[in-house]
């Protein structure tokens, strides 16, 4: 075998190596959803940037919320630079091996992070006065205005594209 | 004209007015209400004005917060009952959507955990409308005041909606405790963290 051969071959087999690893990783890889504090959801909330932030709070329970998940997958799926999206889930903490059961079953690609904040009266004002308490609850931020729409109820259909265009055009 | 423009201007804001959801603040005195027990006998607030007050409750069987509270509500009722200040829980959630929620699954569930006291179903959600009732579990705590009930406390049960043992304020047993002892209410507004009503649509 001359050296050319080889280094084919060697080539040859890097490739179908690296082939191999990235199907193992994708075909195995599951996000799980990060447990955070509200210091991590407020920085959030205030941070600065050139995209429209929309943070859905929702949780595995709750039915309207789980209706209106794919609304949110869409839009993350469609890679729009001007969109970010995040989801919230109030699920319990001792509940996280569920949580992340459902992505996984789901397939859920937008980051999941579970906020746990037992004691809801501390925080939920300074998410959102208006906000009574129940989800879901879908927060829309233009991260350069600081202007804000919150929708405590399930979307509809081409109500986030909306929602979004209005705050992207003022 | 003008003569018949403002009569209707004052007709359109009148019927604007009575259009109008009228919850409950703190304060307000409570129209009465009548309502089917899960045992099948009517239940209504008049019923209670013997009573120092009551601790009104919508509450569902389905909710994680209400499944969390519920022997927390249970335990309330045991406190205080006997003081003056019994639990009456209202279950407003439309069965049709929310199936857990049928009177028949309302029997059983207050069979099951041994309640002793009512759970009545709030069938046309007129109840939980006129109180401005959101979530479950959401409180309210009245107390009498000559002929009438009034509201004397609104929202959560305590600030720790998974585990009661730890929670470091106990919103309804610290109003109840302060109308008993005559004193005024530390705190008599909070969100009533749970599930949203499933409203009718």
């Amino acid at each position: 075998m001359n050296s050319r051969k080889f280094n084919a071959l060697i080539d040859f087999m890097s490739n179908v190596i690296v082939a191999f690893l990235l199907f193992v990783s994708l075909s195995t890889y599951a996000q799980q959803a990060e447990v955070i504090k509200f210091g991590k959801l407020h920085s959030l909330l205030e941070e600065k940037g050139e995209q429209v932030h929309i943070i859905n709070f929702w949780a595995t329970w709750c039915a309207p919320c789980v209706k209106e998940l794919p609304l949110f997958e869409a839009l993350y799926a469609k890679s729009d630079p001007r969109v970010r999206v995040t989801l919230i889930s109030l699920d319990f903490a001792d509940e996280l091996n569920k949580v992340n059961a459902f992505i996984n079953q789901r397939k859920i690609k937008s980051p999941v992070l579970l906020l746990d904040e037992i004691d809801y009266n501390s925080w939920i004002d300074r998410v959102e006065k208006s906000w009574g308490g129940a989800i879901p609850a879908t927060l829309f931020i233009n991260q350069q205005t600081g202007h804000r729409k919150f929708v405590d109820r399930e979307l509809k259909e081409g109500e986030l594209e909306k929602i979004i265009a209005s705050l992207l055009n003022e | 004209m003008k003569t018949i423009k403002f009569p209707l201007v004052l007709m359109c804001v009148v019927a604007l007015l009575s259009f109008e959801n009228p919850s409950y603040e703190v304060g307000d005195s409570v129209t009465d209400f009548k309502l089917k027990n899960v045992d099948g006998k009517m239940v209504s607030l008049s019923d209670y004005s013997d009573k120092k007050g009551a601790i009104v409750i919508f509450d569902c069987n389905t909710c994680p917060y209400s499944k969390a509270y519920n022997d927390r509500i249970i335990g309330l009722n045991d406190k205080y009952a006997s003081k003056g200040y019994p639990v009456i829980t209202i279950n407003p959630n439309d069965p049709e959507i929310s199936p857990g929620d049928s009177f028949k699954e309302m029997a059983s569930q207050a069979k099951k955990k041994g309640y002793e006291f009512p759970y009545l179903q709030d069938e046309s959600q007129q109840v939980a409308r006129s109180f401005g009732a959101t979530n479950t579990p959401h409180v309210f705590v009245l107390k009498k005041d000559g002929p009438n009930f009034r509201v004397a406390y609104i929202g959560t049960i305590d600030n720790n909606s998974r585990d009661g043992s730890v929670a470091t304020k106990k919103y309804v047993e610290e109003a109840v405790d302060a109308l008993l002892g005559d004193k005024s209410i530390p705190t008599t507004r909070t969100k009533a963290i749970g599930c949203g009503i499933k409203w009718k649509d």
